[in-house]
């Protein structure tokens, strides 16, 4: 016997949109964070470099990653209930797992 | 003033644990606060159980001693909530009960599963219990003036009431009342340094006066050095290899004290430091004289130079203004390190020795994680990274959370409510980092301590408000802890592994009972590992739970061929690969007390090696197990 979800919240018609958009977006922040560690090991002394109001590379990449998953996050549940409106009462697409 | 904030808080928060006890009678209510809560507060209530002390006076402490080396954990442990918000939130909402191992086993109902999973729980939730506990004993000794283990005590025997009496709904409420007060004042203590801006010789306000540390001349070398002042007789000269310096034991009038040994192009310099001694016969002195109340290490770590001069122009700084001044090639920093030794009499000396740092150097990583360094140090540090990055997602206290909201689309919004708190509270960590390290309030014994300290030089008020938020800090997260490890205990060994016919409310019993005992445990280990940054503690936390239980979720939600035995054994790896990398590295080494170069693993950090191994054995072992002929057509079908 399996074990019943916490709270039944019915069959999600946007789940497969949700699931792929989901993985870009994750895919997109990958890239960003993993120049700023890539960054730090090929060129270090150019993260003291003054690049923004005095502040040096380092400093503005360390608050871009911060300010960026919030602005991603953003447009994430923007685009969500987007889909989730156009397909209420919908069945459930493909894929989902 | 102080005690009463601190009483009146924890009053209160004992008082809601007890009115929300009463309506709390199902096992649904304990462990998942009926799946009830509001997103908007289910989400600042992560960001109570998320912000730990590691974050509040671990990053701080960090920041205040190694300068951005520090913030790269605040960038990381954020980082990690989008792992959260596009890959694990909705999905996860959907799969699970109450705990993550109901959510990995949904699929599957496999015995193997419930018990890795539920073994994995536990030691995450225990390895994350350790530094929370450490801190609530830093705290405790400034606030109330109890040793180390009383604070820890008190925490625990708050903590299990909490737990014991409603489960999540008392510890939602708490980790959503913390984790607002902990913005909201770290954004004072933000303004606040930024009004009183900088100086070159800080005196906390006036209440604290500046230590102008004393410089000697000096001439010879080893045992040959002679102090040109008279008055000085050298007793000994020490080469410490761990601090890379040397240090002399000199004596004048009766006193002996510690000095760094400078030798720049033939001139030598000896500089002042602060020393603890631990004599032979038990006594313990402190710069010379004996340890007390009114004789403790001072605080330390300011401005040398700003920008090249040796004083700051007066008045407040805009936040841009600090951090831009900070990272200035010719602003010098006094930072503090330590390193130990034992005199020529056999009594053990801790010596605290200042070192100058230019802010180009402190305003990006380097200090304490070499990105310059040897292929080894950096393969370090991009482990570190990664493990921040995969953990959040993998801890389960955190995971718990989103089966206290009523469906997955409030589960999406209560995380991007998180992530907007907790990425504010992450930019405000720097400022409080370099605030303390610019105000002359650093405990040289102790970095954990550097937000409250800095706290209490703006007044007794904010350092009485500060310390208490610190507290409920440790208190709402060790509440998350604490349900995370009984839910594995009472909800997947008792009730669902070993198959322990219960009712609801003997459910609900034992979930209590395992907390009592959860509780007691990390209250021993608190006791144990006094004195060990917090931050460095999470953050191996957070390997253990990226390599143990990230791969099962990623590879459960994305790939149809994972089967049952390859989430077991993925997990069963990631413990034993993260857990054995740790204890034989060289931070552990230290920890022990042994030399940290005699360490069998060259580095600290073993996400790098432990998450993709934990990958790569789910897949071999999927493969290996994968169902054919009418067992894969049934398991299609299903």
């Amino acid at each position: 016997m399996l074990h019943e979800p916490a709270s039944s919240g019915g069959t999600d018609p946007a789940a497969a949109f949700k699931m792929r958009l989901g993985m870009w977006m994750f895919a997109l922040y990958c890239l960003f964070y993993g120049s700023f560690v890539y960054v730090n090991l090929a060129s270090p002394l150019s993260m003291e470099k003054v690049v923004f109001a005095g502040l040096n590379l380092a400093t503005v990449f360390g608050f871009a990653l911060i300010g960026f998953a919030l602005i991603q996050a953003l447009i994430y549940d923007a685009a969500c209930r987007a889909r989730e409106r156009q397909l209420a009462g919908a069945p459930e697409e493909g894929g989902e797992s | 003033m102080v005690i009463a904030i601190f009483l009146g808080f924890v009053l209160f928060v004992l008082g809601l644990s007890f009115y929300l006890g009463a309506k709390t009678r199902t096992s649904s209510g304990y462990y998942a606060a009926g799946g009830q809560i509001h997103w908007g507060v289910n989400g600042i209530a992560f960001a109570g159980d998320y912000l730990s002390a590691a974050s509040f006076l671990g990053i701080c402490g960090m920041i205040a001693t190694v300068g951005y080396d520090g913030f790269l954990y605040s960038i990381g442990y954020l980082a990690g909530w989008i792992v959260a918000l596009f890959v694990v939130a909705e999905p996860l909402k959907r799969m699970g009960k109450y705990t993550f191992t109901d959510a990995v086993d949904a699929k599957y109902d496999s015995r193997g599963i419930k018990l890795a999973a539920a073994i994995s729980t536990l030691i995450v939730s225990v390895c994350y219990l350790i530094p929370q506990m450490v801190g609530a004993g830093v705290l405790v000794t400034p606030l109330l003036g109890l040793p180390h283990h009383w604070g820890v005590i008190m925490v625990g025997a708050i903590v299990i009431t909490i737990v014991a009496t409603a489960g999540m709904a008392s510890t939602t409420y708490v980790q959503f009342l913390k984790g607002a007060l902990l913005i909201v004042f770290s954004t004072v203590l933000v303004v606040s340094v930024c009004t009183r801006g900088f100086s070159t010789r800080p005196d906390q306000g006036g209440k604290v006066p500046f230590y102008e540390y004393k410089s000697l001349a000096a001439t010879g070398q080893g045992e040959q050095l002679a102090v040109t002042e008279p008055g000085w007789q050298v007793l000994e000269v020490q080469e410490n290899k761990a601090a890379h310096a040397s240090f002399a034991r000199l004596s004048k009038d009766g006193a002996e004290t510690w000095w760094l040994v400078e030798d720049k192009d033939g001139v030598i310099t000896l500089q002042e430091t602060q020393a603890a001694v631990e004599t032979k016969d038990g006594r313990k002195l402190v710069n010379g004289a004996p340890a007390s109340e009114a004789n403790k290490l001072r605080q330390v770590s300011n401005i040398e130079l700003f920008k090249g001069q040796e004083m700051a122009p007066q008045g407040r700084v805009s936040p841009f203004g600090l951090l831009a001044a900070m990272g200035d090639a010719n602003t010098k920093v006094r930072r503090w390190k330590d390193t130990k030794l034992t005199d020529q009499d056999g009594n053990k000396v801790t010596v605290y020795f200042p070192t100058i740092t230019p802010g180009n150097k402190l305003m990006r990583p380097g200090l304490k994680f070499k990105v310059e360094g040897t292929p080894l140090e950096k393969f370090d540090f991009v482990s570190l990274m990664l493990a921040l990055f995969l953990g959040t997602a993998a801890l389960p206290h955190i995971l718990i959370r989103y089966y206290t909201v009523p469906n997955p689309a409030a589960a999406r919004k209560s995380t991007i409510v998180a992530i907007a708190g907790i990425g504010f509270f992450y930019i405000l960590t720097l400022f409080m980092g370099l605030g303390a390290m610019i105000n002359g309030v650093m405990n040289p014994a102790d970095s954990n301590m550097a937000a409250p300290l800095l706290a209490r030089s703006f007044g007794t008020t904010l350092f009485a408000v500060i310390s208490a938020i610190a507290f409920a800090t440790v208190l709402g997260t060790v509440s998350g802890l604490i349900v995370a490890a009984s839910g594995a205990v009472a909800h997947d060994l008792f009730d669902r592994y070993l198959n322990i016919k219960m009712s609801d409310q003997q459910k609900m019993k034992a979930g209590k009972i395992s907390a009592f005992v959860i509780g007691a445990l990390a209250i021993v280990l608190g006791i144990i590992f006094k004195g060990v940054n917090v931050t460095f503690l999470v953050g191996l936390a957070f390997a253990v739970a990226a390599s143990a239980n990230l791969p099962a979720i990623m590879m459960l939600l994305f790939w149809k061929g994972t089967t049952a035995k390859g989430i077991a054994a993925s997990i069963f790896t990631g413990i034993v690969s993260s857990l054995g990398l740790i204890v034989f590295s060289p931070d552990l080494y230290k920890l022990y007390g042994l030399d940290p170069t005699t360490a069998p693993i060259p580095f600290s950090n073993p996400g790098i090696i432990s998450i993709p191994l934990s990958f790569i054995v789910l897949i071999v072992v999927s493969l290996l197990t994968r169902p054919t002929g009418k067992v894969a057509e049934a398991a299609q079908a299903a």
